[in-house]
């Protein structure tokens, strides 16, 4: 369940960037989470709600983004797509699948006031 | 919790005292005017508060020649009584100190304390791992001296402490033999965030139904530049290989220093 450390520190990020760009009040927060990267959708939504109370988040809509796991295979040189992050490549079967996205997890934008 | 730096918000305990934020000063202001609605583009990882917190402490590991070790298992892969052992053998040779990271009790530092090593306990409350925020505070009340080597008990947990830098030269992931050899596919993450493994209890081998060669194969295939040693902290076997891989370490960690001066 780190789903909720790491709204927290979505929270804290954000509670920096309402100081710096001078905004108090944001309506929507859009994430970008590749499907490799570790984390729980439905725990990251999950724990958005308690986090945001009481801060200028309150209220706020989420939109989460997913990204597919893509890279190209080391043996076969083949573009492909992955669902997990070990697997061998679809294409040959059998090289390692260097990733090239699929592993994010950050803010991608804010609607602020 | 403040808003400019975020502090105040876990409950995390160090040595069972709430942890605070003496020379701070909350007197913020309160940026330009508000030019009103509008979508501003970010591009943040979720990671960030964290990794700049890590930064600092892998500078301050640096300023100091300290080699910083994360200690990564699941629960009851036997990590306390590795460190124990690592304390007692390195006693008197190279200074060590240790942070502990466990969700509740200070045993885990009673017991290195006991085996001779200055030792902070961090109690994360709920929490499943440690984060740079925490060990940055338990290095103020350890200040380790120069040339240290400070190992990181993280939360036993094989899941969330693959995502959080703490500032560490190395994750060290520690798999012992009664866990079952198909781990490093179970639990990727850990594996390929780690540069060393240690399989402990290899003391228990014979009395197992547990394919070395294929839990290592696994390994690999989830990290292929993975170093890995064969170790029983009960009997001592293979504790030498491990104790030269620290001491490579702190060389290096001493040599960068050495690098920087000239």
């Amino acid at each position: 369940m780190h789903e909720l450390s790491l709204m927290e520190g979505m929270v804290q990020g954000i509670q920096e960037e309402a100081l710096r760009q001078g905004f108090t009040k944001v309506h929507q927060v859009r994430l970008e989470v590749g499907r490799l990267a570790g984390v729980e959708v439905e725990a990251l939504r999950f724990a958005f709600g308690p986090t945001t109370e009481g801060t200028l988040l309150e209220g706020a809509r989420l939109e989460i983004l997913e990204l597919p796991g893509r890279g190209h295979c080391q043996t076969c040189g083949e573009a492909v797509e992955i669902e997990t992050r070990f697997d061998l490549c679809p294409a040959c079967g059998d090289g390692f699948v260097v990733l090239t996205s699929g592993t994010e997890m950050r803010v991608k934008d804010l609607d602020v006031d | 919790m403040c808003t400019t730096c975020g502090c105040g918000g876990g409950d995390a305990k160090l040595d069972g005292r709430p942890h605070s934020h003496p020379a701070h000063d909350h007197g913020h202001d309160h940026g330009p005017e508000r030019p009103g609605r509008r979508r501003i583009s970010l591009e943040q990882s979720l990671l960030a508060k964290n990794d700049a917190l890590a930064d600092l402490n892998r500078k301050a590991f640096a300023a100091r020649s300290i080699l910083a070790l994360n200690l990564v298992s699941s629960p009851g892969s036997g990590k306390t009584t590795l460190l124990e052992q690592t304390v007692l053998r390195l006693k008197g040779l190279v200074p060590v100190v240790v942070i502990e990271g466990d969700q509740q009790t200070s045993q885990d530092a009673d017991r290195i304390r006991a085996a001779g090593a200055p030792a902070v306990q961090i109690n994360t409350g709920k929490g499943c791992h440690l984060d740079a925020h925490m060990v940055g505070h338990a290095l103020e009340s350890l200040a380790p001296v120069e040339g240290s080597v400070l190992m990181i008990e993280n939360v036993g947990n094989l899941v969330c402490p693959a995502a959080f830098d703490l500032g560490e030269a190395h994750k060290v992931v520690i798999l012992s033999v009664t866990e079952g050899e198909d781990k490093p596919l179970k639990y990727p993450d850990m594996f390929a965030a780690s540069d060393l493994m240690l399989l402990n209890k290899v003391d228990l081998l014979p009395y197992l139904r547990f394919d070395v060669d294929r839990c290592l194969a696994f390994a690999r295939r989830v990290n292929p530049q993975i170093q890995i040693l064969r170790v029983s902290a009960q009997t001592g076997e293979g504790m030498d290989g491990w104790l030269a891989w620290i001491a490579a370490g702190r060389t290096k960690a001493l040599a960068q220093r050495d690098a920087a001066n000239v």
